[in-house]
């Protein structure tokens, strides 16, 4: 049981990586909370399942399509809003309530345009019967959640570390005002990553359908905790960091379900707690905070 | 201060006379509890900066700790009432730690602390002692008429903690922290004690408040009195109106929850698509609330 447990919570840390990461990217370089994170990976949810529903296209088929309209949405989406919200007094706490309100509109017109009824994708879409790992068998579905998941997580990677574009953006995050000086198109860098960010949450909203249950416009609330999560254990701000977050909570929310299960809805919110008091920087965090 | 009492004063007489006039006193006791929830968001965001996204858990240790006065130690309800609000200030000091995250951290764990309340009460292990998740029946204590007349008092207490906060000493050495600590702490202001001062004095004001909620709507869920909206709409209705300022969250009150009262129960989600935009608008064109148009124009608002 206890192998069980630990495997599964690495083939759901690495969903929940994947959940976090867009946040986290989103955080790292331009130092705003995206609060409508929730809600973009609840859109993904629900374009994956009309794609399915109208179109019969599987969901790894629609997870490209879904990435490339959030990248798109995205794009001038940042050029709408953000330049302003970084020009305020104070960008980071400004932007948790703009963010609030954005969601608002987008669970609203979720809600108005899909219902308040739940929808799910059968799992068998994604393979049929149960896949056998170190004499353990698990839902097809979820193995390969988890190595689409993998596979987003190391496109990021050579996303940051080995392109020109990952360079620059590592130094926006870095520092803002310095990368301006060094003639680094801030807000050009900026806006894919913001793209890029919404993205990668729609492309986890994808398989939302079958690591999370069913999907409804007001999910988008429980997914901010998760995420927020995710990445504070693994560092705000530091987007591979989100991996070892992932992963710990993962084990962590599955060691639970098997031997407490009545209290298991309680970790997140202890665990995000804890970490922030003691290592209020994340496992990973360098840099102290200041004042 | 002299303006800040007046509107002060005109805000208790109003919400202390219009049930004699008007019939429907639920919608009133809730303008009086956003009212109170509003005010005390305020002393805690509006003057330290810290942003509460997890005030409700006040507002619900509040209505449990009335709860279990009632349920267990068999309690008048006035004196549940002080189990009420010491109950919130005991989770507020539980809870001072938070006081060390910055910005976005400390609005994240806030949120974070209050689910992990309402998961505590909720849970159906504690069913014996909470009721869990099948909620909680007050039908005992029921009173509504003193409950609001109570509900009242406390907003008239918050207010008066509002009115000495913008004229003293220590409400300007709470801005002070608000706009930099460091400076603040050189100046010889104990900023530590300054924004835990504040932190439960806001805490107290809700707990007080969920209190009375109990006490006047007698049964409710766990879920009801631990919902996030209460949270959301008591700082978007501070913000709309104006942080750091007295009338400022009046007019939030009034003007947002007059038009969820209007359209939001019949229609939620048109309500909460305007609702957003509103917020969305107010962050990009109006930061400092409607009370800043009244300033440009040259009125002095308290």
């Amino acid at each position: 049981m206890l192998a069980y447990a630990l495997l599964a919570g690495v083939i759901f840390g690495l969903y929940f990586s994947l959940v976090g990461m867009g946040l986290n990217l989103v955080f790292g370089v331009m130092r705003i909370v995206n609060l409508a994170h929730g809600d973009v990976l609840m859109l993904g949810a629900f374009a994956a399942f009309w794609l399915f529903n109208l179109l019969g296209l599987p969901p790894l088929a629609a997870a490209p399509i879904v990435f490339v309209v959030a990248v798109a949405i995205g794009w001038p989406l940042y050029f709408l809003f953000v330049p302003r919200l970084l020009r305020a007094r104070d960008p980071e706490m400004l932007s948790i309530i703009f963010f609030f309100g954005l969601s608002q509109v987008v669970v609203a017109l979720a809600t108005i345009a899909f219902g308040t009824n739940e929808r799910s994708i059968p799992g068998r879409v994604l393979g049929s019967g149960p896949v056998h790992i170190l004499g353990q068998s698990y839902p097809a579905a979820w193995v390969v959640s988890g190595a689409v998941s993998a596979a987003a997580v190391v496109l990021v990677t050579l996303y940051l570390y080995r392109t020109r574009l990952g360079t620059t953006t590592r130094a926006v995050m870095v520092h803002r005002e310095e990368a301006l000086a060094t003639g680094i198109d801030v807000h050009r860098v900026s806006a894919i990553a913001f793209g890029v960010g919404l993205g990668l949450a729609a492309v986890a909203g994808v398989f939302a359908p079958f690591m999370m249950g069913s999907v409804r416009p007001a999910m988008g609330a429980d997914i901010n905790i998760t995420s927020f999560t995710v990445i504070v254990i693994g560092s705000l701000g530091n987007p591979l960091g989100t991996v070892l977050g992932g992963i710990v909570y993962g084990i962590a929310l599955m060691v639970m379900q098997s031997y407490f299960s009545s209290w298991a809805n309680l970790l997140p919110y202890l665990l995000l707690i804890g970490i922030l008091l003691i290592r209020p920087t994340g496992l990973l965090g360098r840099t102290l905070r200041h004042a | 201060m002299r303006s800040a009492l007046v509107t002060v004063a005109v805000v208790v007489a109003a919400a202390a006379l219009l049930p004699l006039a008007y019939a429907n006193q639920l919608l009133l006791f809730n303008f009086v509890v956003f009212l109170t929830l509003a005010q005390g968001v305020n002393i805690i965001y509006g003057f330290t900066g810290y942003l509460p996204f997890g005030y409700v858990g006040f507002f619900g240790a509040g209505a449990y700790g009335f709860s279990l006065a009632v349920m267990h130690l068999h309690l008048a309800p006035l004196p549940a009432l002080a189990c009420a609000a010491a109950a919130a200030v005991l989770l507020g000091l539980l809870l001072t730690p938070l006081l060390r995250l910055s910005g976005a951290y400390f609005a994240i764990a806030n949120l974070a602390a209050s689910q992990a309340m309402l998961q505590i009460v909720s849970n159906p292990n504690l069913t014996d002692i909470t009721k869990g998740p099948y909620g909680v029946s007050l039908s005992g204590v029921f009173s509504p008429n003193l409950s609001y007349g109570v509900a009242v008092a406390i907003l008239a207490a918050t207010l008066a903690v509002m009115v000495f906060l913008r004229h003293s000493r220590f409400g300007l050495a709470l801005q002070a922290i608000r706009e930099d600590p460091v400076t603040a702490g050189m100046a010889g202001i104990d900023v530590v004690r300054g924004r835990t001062v504040a932190w439960l004095l806001s805490a107290l004001v809700a707990g007080s408040i969920g209190g009375v909620f109990a006490w006047y709507v007698s049964v409710f869920y766990p879920e009801t009195v631990f919902s996030p909206e209460f949270s959301i709409f008591a700082i978007v209705f501070a913000l709309f109106g104006g942080i750091a300022t007295i009338t400022g969250p009046i007019l939030g009150v009034l003007i947002l929850y007059g038009i969820y009262n209007a359209i939001g129960i019949s229609a939620p989600q048109y309500f909460q698509l305007i609702y957003g935009m509103l917020i969305m608008g107010l962050v990009l064109f109006l930061p400092n609330g409607i009370v800043s148009l009244f300033k440009r124009w040259g009125f002095d608002v308290p």
